[in-house]
């Protein structure tokens, strides 16, 4: 993307009517509604934007929807192009920005905006099953605590078929299968073997967890942010403390930073060696996940060893941290995470010469560079087609601004190249820790915070991606909104187009290698 | 061309002798707090009013502890254990599944809403570790094979079916195991317009396990525990 004040320019021109500024951290522009095809697609083509995020707020009778774009490699420009509707009516983008398809059939969903020229609203967190199409739970007026049953169209619900030919049929996989897997639904349509449509119903889990959340205080909410996705606890926990920072000014203490890099890319580790085990457990290489599900033991140990809890719970606060591991303890983190690195490098050159593995993820489930780029699929299934999107280079934050560290991407979009990219990463962020508890300053790791009303965005680079927290605190200091993005919402999108021609028994493999969590979508 | 069968013997066994032997690693638990003296002060803190003080001192619901690690740290801490046999019984338990379980027990895990700390350890119970098959405990796909219904999450309103036809699959005798603290009551994520709070609520419970989440080796004292192969805890710790 060009510089602020070439944007700042370039919308002036084009929408003499608009307001824009130059907001701190971000371009901020306000629109009018009919605009908003217009300058989306302009700040995706001309400006080459990525689409960040949207958010819906109430506001004095209408809403106000905020579509945030930021730009794709470095520079650090966040763009939030703020739209108002009293009639809760929009014109959709997803047809232009097809990254914001999703959002909108959440804002639909949540709030009942209706975006004209959608091809399909409905039937997307609040399932048709159980719930009737008036229930908009994100208004305020709606009352969480309400336990009604709901008079959805119940087994008169039929799933969407699009396959029509003699013999077709719908094969559902969910919500309840395989020997542990996530509760989803994937309706597979198919004239026999191969997968011609897949269909991915999603939010059987969805928890609310945004509107549970208003009216809570922040180190209560701290509680839901490291829980509604617990194998990315602390990339979600951080977002979420960042959006408060934002409203308290003052800064994050220097050694609260470093080990929040520490941390972050410690569970970046643990993560993809779950992905891993899981790919190898697809392929029924059973020696291949045993090896892997030893080292992510070894790690969770590890990290229940040094930071108290095995999933990072209890660790981050807003303004730093709650505690620090002692001097020793992270002296073992270094020595106990070389050992895992080593033992997963073994496994890496075992699997990249076992040719009967490779035949099953070789080829297997692509996500081509175009199809990526149009879905603006994010994380290492992104960079795994060619994507160089990282959060942590594209908008750098907490203690990301300094460091150097690598950014692997491959460009074939298959199985295989997101295994070499789960891999490389992992090296990446293992160097990343050592060079920062290498550094790692003295001091006190929580600094006093007071935040003021307002609202604030917080994002991270997720094991899994990009994630975007928008927080909104009230006079009396507790949350009014909540919006959380995360990369699952973006990637399960683009999910079915991998599975698409595939065979039967090649989608539990290509699921693993997406590596994507439901609950971590589903909220 | 890799052999795989002789690089996995290379490792060499790496699996806990826990039951027989204790397990003492670091890191296997999170532990919790244990009951003991403090004030109310230590009480307020507790974000899911876990802990509740008196002239006693502190007592600890362990049905509600997330180990958010807040009464850990600080001059008035509470001490932590390091234990993980924490499988409780509820009150409408069941008893025990006959011995003949006891060689072969079949599970299935249902996801009625977990967020995944759950999943992850559940999954790890076949990590070389821990190896449930030598407890004869094995996982299968459906529930018509099952003998117990291992669940974790609060059940999410689109859960709450397929956890009843689930359950209403399985064969006599059946039982059926919360784990975490969100399958027994809610826990963050409590009763609302999406969650239907605990899996008690819709189907019958046998043995909870509280946890946020319960470690590999809690799941596996719970599954010993569902036979009669191990003694069930307590759920709560009253301040001596």
């Amino acid at each position: 993307m060009s510089g602020r004040e070439t944007l700042l320019q370039a919308l002036a021109e084009r929408y003499p009517g608009a307001e824009a500024h130059d907001a701190g951290d971000r371009v901020v522009a306000t629109v009018a509604v009919d605009a908003i095809r217009d300058i989306a697609t302009m700040l995706s083509t001309v400006h080459r934007c990525e689409f960040g995020t949207l958010v819906v707020e109430e506001d004095n009778g209408g809403l106000l929807v905020r579509y945030f774009f930021h730009n794709q490699t470095g520079g650090g420009q966040l763009v939030e192009v703020i739209a108002r509707t009293d009639r809760a009516e929009l014109p959709a983008i997803g047809d232009q920005v097809h990254a914001a398809d999703w959002h909108e059939r959440e804002a639909e969903d949540m709030f009942g905006i209706h975006f004209r020229g959608h091809p399909f609203l409905g039937d997307f967190i609040l399932h048709d099953t159980e719930w009737p199409e008036a229930v908009e739970p994100m208004r305020h007026a709606f009352d969480p605590s309400r336990r009604e049953r709901q008079p959805g169209l119940g087994p008169d619900w039929q799933p969407r078929r699009l396959l029509r030919e003699p013999g077709a049929l719908a094969f559902p996989v969910g919500p309840v299968w395989a020997d542990y897997a996530e509760s989803g639904l994937w309706l597979l349509e198919t004239p026999g073997e191969q997968i011609r449509q897949a269909h991915s119903r999603l939010f059987y889990k969805y928890r609310g967890v945004e509107k549970m959340a208003e009216g809570q205080i922040p180190e209560q909410a701290v509680l839901l942010a490291e829980r509604f996705s617990g194998s990315a606890a602390f990339a979600h926990a951080l977002a979420f403390c960042q959006a408060i920072e934002k409203l308290a000014g003052g800064e994050v203490p220097a050694r609260a930073k470093t080990l929040r890099v520490v941390f972050a890319e410690l569970e970046r580790i643990r993560y993809h060696a779950m992905t891993i085990a899981e790919l190898a457990g697809s392929t029924g290489l059973v020696v291949a996940k045993a090896m892997a599900q030893a080292t992510e033991e070894t790690l969770l140990r590890l990290t229940g060893e040094v930071c108290g809890h095995r999933y990072l719970f209890g660790l981050i606060a807003p303004g730093g941290l709650a505690w620090s591991p002692d001097h020793a303890s992270l002296a073992r983190l270094n020595q106990g995470l070389g050992d895992a690195l080593a033992e997963l490098g073994r496994l890496e050159r075992r699997l990249v010469n076992s040719s009967s593995f490779l035949d099953r993820i070789e080829e297997m489930g692509t996500l081509a560079p175009d199809v990526a780029a149009i879905y603006g699929v994010v994380g290492p299934v992104g960079r795994a087609s060619g994507r160089a999107v990282d959060l942590r280079r594209a908008l750098p934050y907490a203690g990301y601004e300094d460091a150097a560290f690598s950014v692997p991407t491959e460009e074939e979009g298959d199985g295989y190249a997101r295994l070499r990219v789960f891999f490389a990463e992992i090296r990446a962020s293992a160097d990343l820790i050592r060079e920062r508890l290498a550094g790692l300053p003295d001091g006190p790791v929580a600094a006093p915070w007071s935040p003021q009303p307002g609202a604030g965005l917080g994002w991270v680079e997720a094991p899994a991606g990009a994630a975007f927290h928008w927080v909104r605190l009230d006079e009396d200091g507790t949350l009014s909104r909540w919006r959380i993005d995360t990369p699952g919402f973006r990637n399960w999108h683009a999910f079915h187009r991998a599975v698409e021609g595939a065979a039967f028994q090649d989608f539990p493999i290509i699921l693993a290698s997406f590596g994507l969590s439901v609950a971590e979508n589903d909220r | 061309m890799t052999n795989w069968v002789l690089h996995g013997l290379s490792h060499g066994i790496r699996t806990t002798r826990w039951p027989n032997a204790a397990e003492e690693g670091a890191g296997v638990t999170p532990g919790r707090p244990r009951a003991g003296p403090g004030a109310d002060d230590l009480a307020r803190r507790c974000p899911s009013s876990a802990l509740s003080a008196d002239a006693e001192g502190v007592t600890v619901d362990f049905a509600r502890c997330v180990h958010c690690q807040r009464c850990r740290h600080g001059d008035d801490a509470l001490s932590w254990s390091r234990d993980f046999s924490w499988a409780a019984r509820i009150r409408d338990s069941r008893p025990a599944l006959p011995a003949r379980f006891r060689r072969s027990l079949h599970v299935r895990y249902i996801d009625a809403g977990a967020c995944g700390g759950c999943m992850g350890e559940v999954r790890l119970i076949d990590a070389p570790q821990y190896n449930m098959h030598r407890l004869g405990i094995f996982i299968t796909a459906t529930p018509r094979d099952a003998d117990v219904l291992l669940v974790g999450g609060p059940v999410t309103e689109a859960m709450r079916w397929p956890l009843r036809d689930a359950y209403e699959a399985m064969p006599e005798p059946r039982r059926v195991v919360a784990m975490g603290v969100c399958a027994i009551d809610g826990g963050v994520f409590g009763t609302s317009f999406a969650s239907a709070g605990g899996v008690a609520g819709e189907i019958p419970v046998d043995l909870v396990v509280p946890g946020c989440p319960p470690p590999p080796l809690a799941i596996l004292h719970a599954l010993l525990v569902v036979t009669g192969r191990a003694e069930a805890s307590e759920a709560t710790e009253q301040a001596p």
